[in-house]
């Protein structure tokens, strides 16, 4: 057949019509969207009874209530606790997204020893009496060997029965070298040593909801720095009341743009400001002299060292700020309505700060006379509840040792843990002086500085024990990994320890059953104890853990388990006379500066400076994100699994970079391949980038995803704590 | 789109959130997620891809440092009632399937995944940005199905969804009201999940018909504005910042354009 012009068109009509009229396309296009839809494995989440159950957070210092909202035996959702006097109903993104935590893929889910190399992820698992087995021999050779200070122990925290059952077992078993992860409370407290002379330990606390004016030496109040919840609500508090904030940083950070005013300070000269400030205040003589004459010493020789060396003109010239805008900011914080104070402790205040600015920034608060007034700075007494943690036999048991860290040693008497210097002091050695290592609730390989040295020291300890809950990097570098219960399965005290004006203690509960083969770090220590035996076993005279906190809660125990938290309402802190110890009973001023470290790196080779850039959207603690605080992550901080580094246009034009475009970033610890995001709103000269991300442990979820701050900066060490004071490091950048 | 007959008053639920007070930290966001069981993949880097049914966009004056400001504005869907609340939303007006539907009662745009079949249509309306297409199966490893609320069902692959305003919670609400033999809800028995997990209390959600719900005198701040007024779409969710640059960014203006002072008010003209 001969198909001409006619036919086809014919041809294509009538197989058009037809079309039109079999009801085979439209079958198709339904059966098309049934089966685009209808996957048998889009699940159907079972019903059942909801209801609530109350518990504490402890996914970061801030010691929130919550509820969790059940359905028969799971948990579907977690909320803020109402009732509770920390965050009132109010949670942040990490606290909502527990039950990820609680069923993800990044738990360890039974105990597991180590088949390959370090770091190689390679495990077996075993059954928790080989494990405990396994360490009880270890630690029977260290007692035989007489080597029991080279057993060692980090913690997140000192606070609570959980880790005092770890220093405990320590100081029993003959070692002094228990450590915890540094913040910025560890500056607070040896500050409150050296200036409040009290030989106890004390907690910082902040009067927030009932001050005026709020001064802050780069804290970041509304990005996790102190209760996280708390800072947020109390936040919103001063914009109702029209309290004013002033934020004193060298970006652009959420505090510093929901602030009254930024005075971008060039870095590493806030605490030549603060006592620029003091300066004007005592030479215009707006200073409380009701305190700084009858309660406190030292005040004329601090008051000569200060207008000497600190006033307006050179305090402007070091930082960059104007003068007329120092005597202001001065005048503006000494006469402030009814109360004001000034607070410090960079970013989240996961970093211990310098010496010398937490005692310049506390020296301005005793100067207006705001210590331990209301809406002032407090010196809060611990609710003080475990008893055998000062039990008299355990000292004895390590007298005379000396701590690796030399932490509370004639050198750094003020400080009580110096995590930071471990990993120089094991480097320094031939052979590890740490044989053994416990890790609980911490992730210094990836939370310290300078990561490459940090796990090459680990790298040098025979055997490494992690008590945690989730494949991290330092469990990653565990031979031994003894996964606790997460918050949510377990029972364990909690008391607060951010910056609260009064004392609270959480209850954490299992609110659901263990989901995994853990075990609670603290039926742990008992059973690691009990098999001990001697003088060790003797000071562990509970059955299991729960008992232990029974017993050490006495009367406090059924309120906890009833409501989840104990409170003094009433907490009021110690009036001037009495609040202080030492010598004189007084608040002592200091005259004594010593000059603070350099930064990292040659200004000729690395003009630029990068400092961190924290967010409450990014966990940046040793607690790793979950999928879904990573998908709050914006695509200026993260792009696929590229990292984002903020900079400002002026400086990236004259680096040669463009907006959005590759480029290499390089510090005197390593370099990393970013992308570039112009960004006004921070200083010319700096480049800020988001602190948290680049982990190398976790799951598919967070490993691997931009790059860690921590692996790029190295510590820096204060000249009279001793901690890590490090801020930033010098960097360059050049494009690709 | 007939209004529909009721005997009941009619309420209509919105939002106004204070700018000034929010702090970006997130948690609207990640309470939204795990209320309506809202997936997630490997990479959500890709924002134009990722589900997020309450999105917090960062807002800048543009300013050089040290004068840069800048705001963070959460959004929701803007449940667009339209020209005089006659339910003309941009997504409802197009939808071929009646996925989408104005709900005369609450003032609720729902989204009904079942029929939904994917065209798209809404995306490709909506002005906010505020609908997502589930391009892929969703995937909850390890046992993370079991933090699944069994309140609002998962989505499958080739759907769009959106905010609901936790309608599933209005309905719990008033199943408890019929339950003791009322018709009315009190402002706190309705509260979406963003309201309540957020930190700042910069949200306020309630019945901006209901004069005791915080939300009806709020809504009329001289500083109040809500995003794209000018289209008529009506949208629900209000915003007050005493910043004028924000309230300017939230229409295109001209230049030499004066900032709406005042919410316009949306006259039926049919």
């Amino acid at each position: 057949m001969k198909i001409d012009r006619r036919s086809f068109l014919a041809l294509g009509i009538g197989a058009a019509a037809g079309t039109a009229f079999t009801p085979l396309p439209w079958k198709l296009t339904d059966d098309l969207s049934i089966w685009t839809q209808n996957w048998p494995w889009t699940p159907v989440p079972e019903d059942g009874d909801a209801y609530y159950d109350h518990s504490v957070c402890t996914l970061c210092p801030g010691g929130c209530g919550i509820l969790v909202r059940k359905i028969n035996d799971r948990i579907v959702k977690i909320e803020g606790m109402p009732s509770h006097p920390v965050n009132r109903g109010g949670i942040c993104a990490l606290g909502i997204s527990g039950p990820q935590l609680l069923y993800g893929p990044d738990r360890v889910i039974a105990p597991m020893k180590r088949s390959g190399a370090r770091g190689e992820g390679k495990w077996t698992t075993l059954s928790w009496d080989d494990a405990i087995a396994e360490v009880l021999d270890r630690l029977k050779k260290l007692e035989a060997d007489n080597k029991t200070e080279h057993l060692a122990c980090i913690c997140d925290t000192d606070r609570g029965t959980v880790p005092q059952l770890f220093k405990r077992m320590l100081s029993l078993f003959g070692s002094p070298n228990f450590m915890t992860t540094p913040s910025m409370y560890d500056s607070y407290e040896a500050v409150l040593k050296k200036m409040h002379g009290r030989k106890d330990t004390l907690d910082i606390g902040f009067d927030f909801e009932n001050t005026d004016f709020i001064l802050s030496f780069g804290s970041g109040v509304i990005e996790g720095w102190g209760s996280p919840v708390r800072m947020i609500m109390a936040n919103s508090a001063w914009k109702t009341k029209k309290a004013k904030q002033i934020q004193i940083e060298q970006r652009l950070s959420n505090t510093a743009a929901s602030s009254n005013g930024l005075f971008a300070v060039k870095p590493g000269t806030e605490a030549d400001l603060a006592l620029g400030l003091a300066c004007v205040i005592m030479e215009e003589e707006l200073y409380d002299k009701a305190f700084t004459g009858a309660y406190s010493t030292g005040f004329p020789e601090f008051r000569n060292m200060v207008t000497k060396n600190y006033n307006p003109d050179v305090v402007a010239e070091k930082t960059g700020i104007e003068r007329h805008l120092i005597i202001e900011l001065a005048r503006h914080f000494a006469s402030a309505g009814t109360s004001s104070l000034a607070i410090c402790g960079r970013g989240k205040g996961q970093t211990a700060g310098s010496m010398m600015e937490f005692m310049a920034v506390h020296s301005l608060n005793a100067l207006v006379g705001k210590i331990n007034t209301p809406g002032g700075v407090w010196s809060v007494e611990h609710p003080d509840y475990i008893p055998w943690a000062k039990e008299m036999n355990v000292r004895a048991a390590i007298a005379g040792k000396k701590r690796i860290d030399e932490a509370g040693s004639p050198v750094y008497p003020d400080s009580l843990s110096l995590l930071n210097r471990l990993p120089s002091k094991i480097l320094e050695s031939k052979e590890s002086p740490i044989e053994m290592l416990f890790v609980s609730n911490a992730n210094p390989a990836y939370t310290l500085a300078g990561t490459d040295k940090v796990i090459e020291a680990l790298g040098k300890i025979p055997f490494i024990v992690s008590f945690s809950s989730y494949m991290d990097e330092t469990a990653d570098q565990a031979d031994l990994i003894l996964p606790n219960h997460i918050y949510l399965e377990r029972y364990q005290d909690v008391p607060v320890r951010g910056g609260l004006a009064r004392p609270v203690i959480g209850l954490t509960r299992p609110v659901v059953e263990p989901q995994y083969d853990t075990m609670h770090s603290g039926d742990v220590v008992l059973k690691l104890a009990k098999g001990l035996g001697g003088q060790v076993g003797e000071g562990f005279p509970w059955d299991d853990y729960k008992d232990c906190l029974e017993k050490t809660m006495a009367d406090r125990w059924k309120e906890l388990e009833e409501t989840g938290f104990w409170t003094d309402e009433a907490y009021q802190p110690k009036p001037w006379a009495g609040a202080f110890g030492g010598t004189y009973g007084k608040f002592a001023f200091s005259d004594t500066i010593l000059p603070l470290p350099d930064l990292e790196g040659d200004v000729k080779d690395y003009p630029l400076i990068l400092i961190p850039k924290e967010s409450m959207r990014i966990s940046s603690s040793h607690i790793g994100d979950t999928p879904f605080t990573v998908k709050t992550v914006p695509d200026t901080e993260l792009k696929g699994k590229t990292l984002v580094i903020e900079i400002n246009p002026r400086t990236g034009k004259e680096q040669g970079l463009a907006d959005g475009k590759d480029a290499v970033l390089k510090t005197p610890l390593g370099q990393v391949r970013v992308k570039v995001s112009f960004f006004e709103g921070i200083m010319p000269g700096l480049m800020a980038m988001p602190k948290g991300l680049g982990h190398t442990a976790y799951g598919k979820y967070l490993k691997g995803k931009g790059a860690s701050y921590n692996a790029l900066v190295g510590p820096m060490e204060d000249p009279v704590s001793g901690q890590d004071i490090s801020w930033g490091i010098r960097a360059r950048i050049s494009r690709v | 789109m007939k209004k529909e007959s009721s005997h009941e008053p009619g309420r209509k639920y919105g939002m106004v959130i204070d700018l000034d007070k929010c702090t970006g930290c997130g948690s609207c966001m990640v309470a939204c997620m795990a209320e309506n069981n809202v997936s997630f993949k490997e990479d959500e880097s890709n924002k134009l891809d990722s589900i997020t049914w309450m999105r917090v966009y960062r807002l800048t004056n543009n300013k050089p440092f040290p004068e840069t400001e800048i705001r963070y504005l959460p959004r929701p869907c803007m449940h667009c009632g339209g020209k005089g609340d006659l339910g003309h939303s941009p997504c409802v007006s197009v939808c071929p399937a009646t996925a989408t539907d104005y709900d005369h009662k609450t003032g609720i745009v729902s989204q009904i995944y079942t029929r939904c079949f994917g065209c798209r249509y809404c995306m490709a309306a909506c002005p906010y940005h505020a609908r997502y297409f589930n391009w892929w199966d969703p995937i909850w490893p390890a046992d993370l199905k079991k933090s699944l609320s069994p309140n609002v069902s998962p989505r499958m692959r080739g759907v769009v969804e959106k905010c609901s305003f936790c309608f599933h919670r209005y309905q719990l609400a008033m199943e408890r009201a019929y339950n003791e033999d009322r018709r009315e809800l009190e402002e706190a028995e309705y509260q979406t999940a963003c309201t309540q997990a957020c930190p700042a209390g910069a949200i306020v959600f309630g019945d901006l018909n209901n004069p005791d719900h915080a939300v009806h005198t709020l809504k009329d701040h001289p500083n109040a504005f809500r995003l794209l007024e000018r289209l008529g779409t009506n949208p629900k969710v209000y915003y007050i910042s005493d910043r004028e640059w924000v309230r300017r960014s939230g229409d295109n203006y001209l230049n030499n354009e004066k900032t709406n002072t005042k919410p316009a008010v949306q006259e039926h003209h049919s």
